[in-house]
């Protein structure tokens, strides 16, 4: 009955895309409270650069040289970035604009040399082929598993593994990174190994969402979640909600209009972003009229004076 | 030879022209967008061009510029506006924002492509072409579209010139003079999405942000004037603009988009060392020449202040060298054999002078 569910196509699909959501959003919520959702735009722009330096090196599309590959090529991209800020040259932001593009742009162009050689394309590259994951399967318990589902659940457990171990660590570090600092908590190097995490993510994702996607699928739910609650252990569970539930119905929605699976799926946590925003239970658009226009209906209590 | 052949070439030619144009208004505009702290606001307008591209294309069934442009343009606007409401109506940071819509539009465009494709018009060959730029397939007809967005957008620029220089520089000042901040840097946004639509052929949408960023970078190493810097940042435009494109179309079957955004990076890069003033070896060398006169000017007050010191003493390398500069500028005479240094009577002056300026420091 499972290997049934397994050989058909949808539900592989489903849970790659699910999956890829709960890895990247647990690592996406410390980017967007920290305020760098931008370094995943980065990142995900120049793990191309990485995915291509390692497969010349060692021939490898995807497994562990890959992953470790990629977390190197996240830190050497904020080490670029931080080293140019550091110049007092150029402003962060400005940093980070010239690091990715020019990282992004040599991986490019190394695909164009080695196109006939390889089967990333560029095309791959943007979009990812999640619709293809069930193709590309490994044997495990007797079970053909797709070998996507593999690297983004090892991805997941890696992510969740090092966020509850270091779980305390990570949310004064977020939170108050001078304390944590003080506490002797090393928040720069937490961050780091964070960072790597985002990379490895971002390239186990990579082939099922391309290097675009990935940034919604790990800022958007983390987001649509810290519009819906304060306590950090619930945007976990939110965004992992919201990631599944984008799955599903992105999955269904792109085979009904014919259209990129990943695409919709990405769209789908916009969607969910959307009803957040507006109906979040404290910070939604239309609470906030509905509280306001309470407090203007309701009569104003004269202040007691006893 | 070859080369008079390839500048009277037709596609050449236009890609020649193209670069230049995308130089001339991403150079500029990218100044103000770097001066005012909206780098990556270039990366979410580019990135957020690509549904407006598919959605002209469903409409109109063409890939006609000019309707990509314009399809471009409001959804790239859309976008930064979008942005804006989210970071003022929530709890959202900036940066959130940005990534927020940067990728949503991005999505929407990735499934309106898909969608095109789907419905396997025969027109649609070229749409991809966005995604890294495709320089060879610009026509003479999409460059006077493009000459003409710039054009306007230069011109816009130049009759409010004040406004935006001061908005950039000082808004709140500009605020209290009356003067409406607020729609000013909206244009100015606005105008990013300009530069942005007309880079799309050439660099493509994703690249587009550095486009923005490398120009500008680069021109506000070598200057210190807005003017200026627009100037340099359009002059390093042109430059990375149309080496890149000469690089793409003599070496068919790389994309253009990278090429151009590499030496553009590259310029950068020059700029970041070298430029005077502000350059990073610049920077080294002040450094050295304050530490040697600092060691020369200490070596002085010690044979003033000191003169009767032990003979021999083990000196580091840097110390002797100074010394021998310092007999070399006359300051110094070495009298008896091998280590005994004394001051001349200009070196005599000299040092009263030191003496009393660190003196006046430290008393």
């Amino acid at each position: 009955m499972i290997a049934e569910l397994l050989n058909s196509t949808a539900l592989p699909i489903i849970l790659v895309g699910a999956m890829v959501g709960i890895a990247s959003s647990a690592v996406g919520t410390f980017l967007v409270l920290r305020g760098n959702s931008m370094l995943s735009d980065a990142i995900s722009h120049s793990i191309v650069f990485g995915i291509v330096i390692v497969w010349i090196l060692t021939k490898q599309q995807s497994g562990p040289v890959q992953l470790i590959g990629a977390a190197l090529t996240g830190l050497l991209t904020v080490f670029l970035t931080e080293a140019l800020a550091n110049t007092k040259r150029v402003k962060q932001d400005a940093a980070i604009g010239l690091v990715f593009p020019a990282l992004f742009s040599i991986g490019v162009l190394l695909l164009n040399i080695y196109a006939h050689d390889v089967h990333i394309d560029t095309h791959t590259v943007l979009l990812g082929e999640i619709g293809f994951v069930w193709l590309d399967t490994v044997e495990l318990f007797g079970l053909p598993i797709p070998q996507a589902l593999v690297s983004m659940s090892v991805m997941t457990l890696l992510n969740y593994a090092f966020i509850g171990l270091f779980y305390k660590e990570l949310k004064l570090a977020t939170f108050d990174p001078a304390l944590a600092k003080t506490f002797g908590f090393m928040p720069t190097i937490l961050f780091y190994v964070l960072l790597m995490l985002t990379s490895s993510t971002a390239v186990a994702a990579f082939d099922a969402v391309g290097a675009v996607l990935f940034i919604a699928f790990a800022i958007v739910p983390a987001s649509a979640a810290y519009l819906l609650t304060d306590r950090l252990w619930m945007m976990f569970i939110f965004g992992a909600l919201i990631s599944i539930a984008s799955s599903i119905s992105g999955y269904f929605l792109a085979v009904h209009f014919n259209v990129s699976i990943g695409g919709m799926m990405a769209v789908m946590t916009g969607v969910f972003l959307i009803l957040a925003f507006l109906g979040g239970p404290r910070y939604g658009l239309i609470t906030q009229m509905l509280k306001r226009r309470r407090a203007r209906q309701a009569p104003m209590e004269p202040p007691s004076l006893f | 030879m070859q080369w008079l052949e390839l500048l009277s070439d037709y596609t050449f030619q236009n890609v020649v022209i193209g670069a230049s144009l995308l130089g001339l208004i991403s150079g500029p505009l990218g100044c103000f967008a770097v001066l005012r702290r909206q780098s990556l606001l270039g990366d979410a307008i580019s990135h957020a061009a690509l549904p407006g591209i598919c959605l002209s294309f469903i409409i109109t069934g063409s890939r006609d510029i000019g309707g990509i442009m314009i399809g471009s343009l409001a959804t790239g606007s859309l976008a930064a506006l979008i942005m804006l409401l989210l970071t003022r109506k929530s709890r959202l940071k900036t940066d959130a924002g940005l990534g927020v819509c940067l990728s949503l539009f991005f999505a929407v465009g990735i499934v309106l492509l898909t969608y095109i494709q789907g419905t396997s018009n025969a027109a649609q060959g070229g749409l991809e072409a966005f995604l890294f730029g495709q320089a060879a397939a610009t026509l003479r007809s999409d460059l006077w579209v493009m000459g003409g967005v710039t054009l306007v957008t230069l011109s816009l620029l130049a009759a409010f010139w004040k406004q935006a220089k001061l908005v950039t520089f000082d808004a709140e000042y500009a605020r209290t003079l009356g003067m409406p901040a607020t729609a000013i840097e909206a244009t100015l946004t606005a105008m990013v999405a300009l530069a942005v639509v007309v880079g799309l052929q050439m660099v493509g949408v994703i690249l587009m942000a550095a486009m923005i960023v490398a120009p500008a970078a680069a021109a506000r190493q070598w200057s210190r004037h807005l003017g200026t810097m627009l100037a340099i940042a359009a002059g390093v435009g042109i430059v990375s603009g149309v080496s890149g494109a000469t690089i793409s179309t003599l070496s068919r079957g790389l994309a253009t988009g990278p090429l151009i955004v590499l030496t553009a990076t590259a310029i950068v890069l020059l700029s970041l060392a070298l430029a005077p003033g502000r350059g990073l070896l610049w920077g080294i060398m002040k450094h050295y020449r304050q530490k040697a006169e600092l060691q020369k000017r200490q070596l002085l007050y010690t044979l003033y202040k000191h003169p009767a010191r032990p003979a021999s003493r083990r000196l580091s390398l840097s110390a002797r060298l100074t010394l021998a500069l310092l007999k070399r500028q006359g300051y110094l005479t070495r009298s008896q054999g091998e280590a005994d240094w004394g001051l001349t009577t200009t070196g005599q002056a000299k040092a009263r002078q030191v003496v009393a300026t660190f003196e006046e420091v430290a008393p």
